[in-house]
């Protein structure tokens, strides 16, 4: 196998565990129940857009690629810090007590507080 | 043989990535979805500019890649302290599974203006 058809070959590999690794990361952006969590999946979409850019980058051989994906790092990580000050001075919400069950434990979901546990 | 390792680190960076994302799924709370989102994905996502840097060979690339590393892991552990703290301070609560939650009592849970009291007070 020459190298060139291994690169090839590790980019197309690369792209359909990227491809996966969005739509897997948007799953919990459409599902995860706090403000919070979908901020965070927010964030994995950044970090898995910059990965493909990545590979955009080796498969081109554009160098000028890099640049986007550095400025793209930077805006999500200000997007992130924006949305933790927003939650901040949103306060608590009653959504947000949400509680994953233990897996021997019966009684679900919400607990407010004050609830015996 | 720069073509073998770069391709060999652009199916890992692809991989840790992919399992970061399976993590951030998968994991029963908000902390422990953070702890794989922000080490993983990190480490996925640098993993992939230093093939970046490999494969290009020119100078000013390998700089910028270098430079793009230490940037994504300067301001991973930033962002995730802050959302994690934003989250507990507005009472989301960790899965019941986790060990001693050390921070608790520490913050009031006012909805003004969550602060860290001492714990003297």
């Amino acid at each position: 196998m020459t190298p060139e058809a291994f690169l090839d070959l590790a980019i197309r590999v690369s792209l359909g565990l990227v491809c996966l690794a969005f739509f897997v990361a948007f799953v919990r952006l459409v599902r995860g129940p706090t403000l919070a969590d979908r901020v965070l999946a927010l964030d994995m979409l950044v970090t898995v857009g910059i990965g493909f850019i990545a590979v955009i980058t080796v498969s081109t051989g554009y160098g000028q690629y890099l640049d986007v994906a550095i400025g793209l790092g930077l805006v999500g990580f200000l997007a992130t810090v924006a949305f933790s000050r927003y939650i901040l001075a949103r306060g608590p919400r009653p959504e947000q007590r949400y509680v994953t069950p233990r897996p021997d434990q019966a009684e679900t979901g919400v607990r407010l507080e004050g609830e015996p546990k | 043989m720069i073509d073998y390792l770069a391709g060999v680190l652009l199916i890992i960076g692809a991989f840790f990535t992919l399992v970061a994302a399976v993590g951030v799924v998968r994991l029963p709370d908000l902390y422990t979805r953070m702890h794989a989102a922000s080490k993983t994905g990190t480490v996925g996502s640098g993993v992939m500019l230093l093939a970046i840097a490999f494969h290009s060979g020119e100078f000013d690339v390998v700089t910028r890649a270098i430079a793009g590393i230490v940037f994504f892991l300067l301001t991973a552990p930033l962002a995730a302290h802050l959302l994690a703290r934003a989250a507990y301070c507005t009472g989301v609560r960790p899965w019941p599974g986790t060990a001693p939650d050390e921070l608790a009592g520490h913050y009031e849970q006012s909805p003004a203006q969550p602060r860290l009291t001492s714990a003297s007070e």
